[in-house]
């Protein structure tokens, strides 16, 4: 009989690799954070940077570490420990790839940063032209961004290997879900790329004179939205797989965990002209059909929801709660790889609803661009997947290093959760105010000319300050803990918690591994949303534009 | 497949709301006229100064049309033409604006006034003035490092 998962670690050399992904992602996590707080504090007018740096520049240092490097470095080092963990060890191969692909993130990301701290390229993370940044920057996105292609070639590889060698059984879990987001990056990203590699960079280098601009922007918004996908369904893994068996329950339903995933690939790409709702030059109806695209994740979130909390309750009442919600009390709240994530899922709430009205085709225009968009994000990206992936690393780390969470590391990592969530609530929440009373996002102190309506703004950017402290205290939290049992924390074998799926459920049907089928209704998708608007956008182009360096 | 009775419930209950919400959206886009500004007109950003309505910025007042005014703004970095305006209680206006350089925000804030300008299109959005006093114009799409600096104002005077 073969072991079961449980027994089984992540192959020491693929434990290596993870590590590799995760001290960049650390080192990024640390500079872009410190980045974060110095805005809040420049934004409440309190405080003004020495040197000649400006705001704009630690902006672009804050959203490329940590919405670009941060993230895809994580994510990346997580799903390789994932498939290790369930299909097996990768092979010599696969691994050496994925080492290629790590090296080649890295040096890109150096590249951009080095731009970036010369003042070469203060764009911010998205770069819009006619902006223009150093080709260097460019060049440097782009590496990080091929890097990531060639470590998800790895992973598919060693999917693929696995499928071959068990005809006719459904992967685990665990690496169907990385597989899925694999490919919603890789076709998500070829829309940045392309502007990146045909547009950017040949008008960067001198080579054209002139960027058609909203082609560019819808390229890039073609990316940016599954961009958030991205992020969000490694954090669905843990809640799917990791926190049922963290509880002791079980998966609710293994099919339906696969249609939310399959679902999110097909919802999450045809729909990013939501972003550019209030742009000239695209027709309204086009917009509308994407907003009505864009909802359809609804259906995938609701499932979500409902299959988490079911899980939640099985337990409880497996464990003989009472009444409609004693089981809530059962769950273990002194548990950090339980209690971490669930603030996560707890802000998941806000931060969708507030989704709801960025999506919605006429509400947009009363958020677009304040920094009401910046405290949804906050919600979304900065505490639901990010408490959520340090959370995954409480056990990750220590399972991959050969060390534990000691039991005083388990309550820091609560107080860090604690922290984590009263200093969002107070620089999100207002956030969310002021972009409702007109403050702009990415926005250096201003009064404008002590206008009465900016005034107001300020007490709010106070705040945003005394919460952007408190975080920047949960950061320093989390790199203690991140370090313990990393290098310090005692020797032992942690737990890598892989969930299994209630006796009760049925078979799960193979259909969703058809990835001809699925991948075929995403490329459908994508053209039926995109073609003609984007022929209109080539047919109509305005002259183009030059480039600009206003910074 | 098979579906917990509970689930099945919830998930009907959400597509249900979610029709609901859709619709109520399409009707409020395409019978009552809510659009999102999406003006198709494009212009060369080289020559803004000498395309009218551009080379003279400033509020004009049209008759025949839906609207009393019309206010035509040049965004460049870090300001727009003109930098404050005055306009009498109740009027209609159509906003008739566009970038001279770099994308550039329009929102009039603590209103439903909000709009990108980018280079080579022009951007419009009619709206209607109900209160006195003092309206800020902001950039709200990064332009550069005077981009916190870039401002009008609109005030609102009684007839």
């Amino acid at each position: 009989m073969k072991k079961t998962a449980e027994n089984e670690k992540v192959h020491p050399l693929d434990a290596k690799l993870s590590m590799a992904h995760f001290y960049v992602a650390i080192i990024a996590l640390a500079l872009g954070g410190f980045a974060g707080l110095l805005q809040t504090l420049v934004r409440s007018g309190r405080m003004e940077l020495p040197a000649g740096i400006t705001y704009y520049q630690l902006l672009t240092v804050h959203g490329v570490l940590l919405a670009l490097v941060l993230t895809t470095f994580f994510i990346i080092g997580f799903q390789l420990s994932a498939v290790s963990k369930t299909i097996g060890p990768l092979s010599t191969p696969s691994r050496i790839t994925g080492w290629i692909g790590f090296w080649t993130m890295t040096l890109g990301t150096v590249m951009a940063a080095v731009m970036v701290l010369l003042n070469e390229a203060s764009v911010l993370y998205t770069f819009y032209a006619p902006l223009q940044a150093h080709p260097i920057f460019y060049g440097g996105l782009t590496l990080v961004i091929v890097g990531s292609w060639i470590s998800g070639g790895a992973l598919i590889a060693a999917y693929r290997k696995w499928k071959k060698n068990n005809r006719g059984q459904a992967s685990p879990l665990l690496s169907f879900m990385a597989v899925v987001n694999t490919l919603l990056w890789i076709v998500a990203t070829i829309g940045v790329a392309a502007t990146v590699l045909f547009q950017i960079l040949p008008w960067s280098l001198g080579w054209v004179d002139s960027i058609n601009v909203l082609a560019s922007r819808t390229l890039f918004w073609y990316f940016g939205h599954p961009l958030v996908y991205f992020w969000l369904l490694p954090a669905y893994m843990c809640w799917y797989v990791v926190i049922p068996k963290v509880i002791c329950g079980k998966i609710f339903s293994d099919s339906l965990a696969r249609m939310s995933f399959i679902l999110f690939l097909l919802f999450s790409i045809p729909v990013g002209l939501h972003h550019q709702l209030l742009e000239p030059g695209i027709d309204p109806i086009w917009k509308f059909l994407q907003v009505i695209l864009t909802f359809l994740v609804v259906v995938p979130s609701l499932m979500t929801a409902f299959s988490l909390f079911g899980s939640f309750e099985q337990y409880g009442r497996s464990q003989g709660a009472q009444g409609i919600f004693g089981w809530f009390k059962m769950l273990p709240w002194g548990d950090a790889r339980f209690t971490v994530p669930f603030i996560g899922m707890a802000a998941f709430i806000p931060a969708g609803a507030g989704g709801l009205v960025n999506a919605s085709n006429q509400l947009n225009q009363v958020v677009h661009n304040t920094i009401w968009v910046t405290g949804h994000f906050h919600l979304t990206l900065a505490t639901s997947v990010i408490l959520t992936f340090f959370g995954i690393s409480y056990w990750l780390v220590p399972h991959l290093t050969g060390r534990t969470l000691t039991k005083k590391l388990n309550k820091l990592a609560i107080i860090q959760g604690v922290f984590w969530a009263i200093g969002m609530s107070f620089m999100s929440g207002a956030m969310h105010i002021a972009g409702l009373l007109g403050a702009p996002r990415r926005s250096s102190y201003s009064t404008y000319g002590d206008s009465t309506q900016a005034l107001d703004w300020i007490p709010y950017q106070i705040a945003q300050a005394v919460g952007g402290t408190i975080l920047f205290i949960g950061i320093i939290l989390y790199i203690i803990i991140f370090i313990q049992v990393a290098f310090f924390a005692p020797k032992g074998n942690e737990e890598f918690p892989v969930g299994e799926v209630t006796d009760k459920a049925e078979k799960t049907p193979l259909i969703f591994e058809n990835w001809k089928l699925w991948l075929g209704i995403t490329a459908a998708l994508i053209l039926f949303a995109y073609t003609i608007p984007f022929i209109d956008i080539l047919q109509n182009a305005p002259p183009g534009s030059k480039g600009f360096k206003l910074w | 497949m098979h579906m917990h009775k509970f689930e099945k419930v919830w998930l009907i209950f959400g597509t249900v709301a979610l029709l609901v919400f859709l619709t109520v959206l399409g009707v409020s886009a395409f019978y009552l006229g809510n659009q999102p500004p999406s003006c198709l007109v494009t212009i060369d950003p080289e020559k803004v100064e000498v395309t009218a309505p551009f080379n003279a910025p400033g509020l004009y007042e049209v008759t025949g049309k839906d609207w009393d005014y019309e206010l035509v703004f040049v965004a460049s970095a870090f300001s727009y033409s003109p930098a404050k305006v005055e306009i009498p209680k109740g009027s209609t206006v159509k906003v008739i604006a566009t970038s001279k350089d770099v994308i550039h925000g329009f929102e009039i804030a603590g209103t439903n006034v909000n709009m990108m300008l980018e280079p080579g299109f022009v951007s419009e959005y009619t709206t209607r003035f109900n209160n006195e006093g003092e309206n800020l114009i902001i950039c709200n799409e990064y332009c550069g490092v005077g981009h916190h600096m870039m401002s009008s104002r609109i005030e609102v005077v009684s007839k």
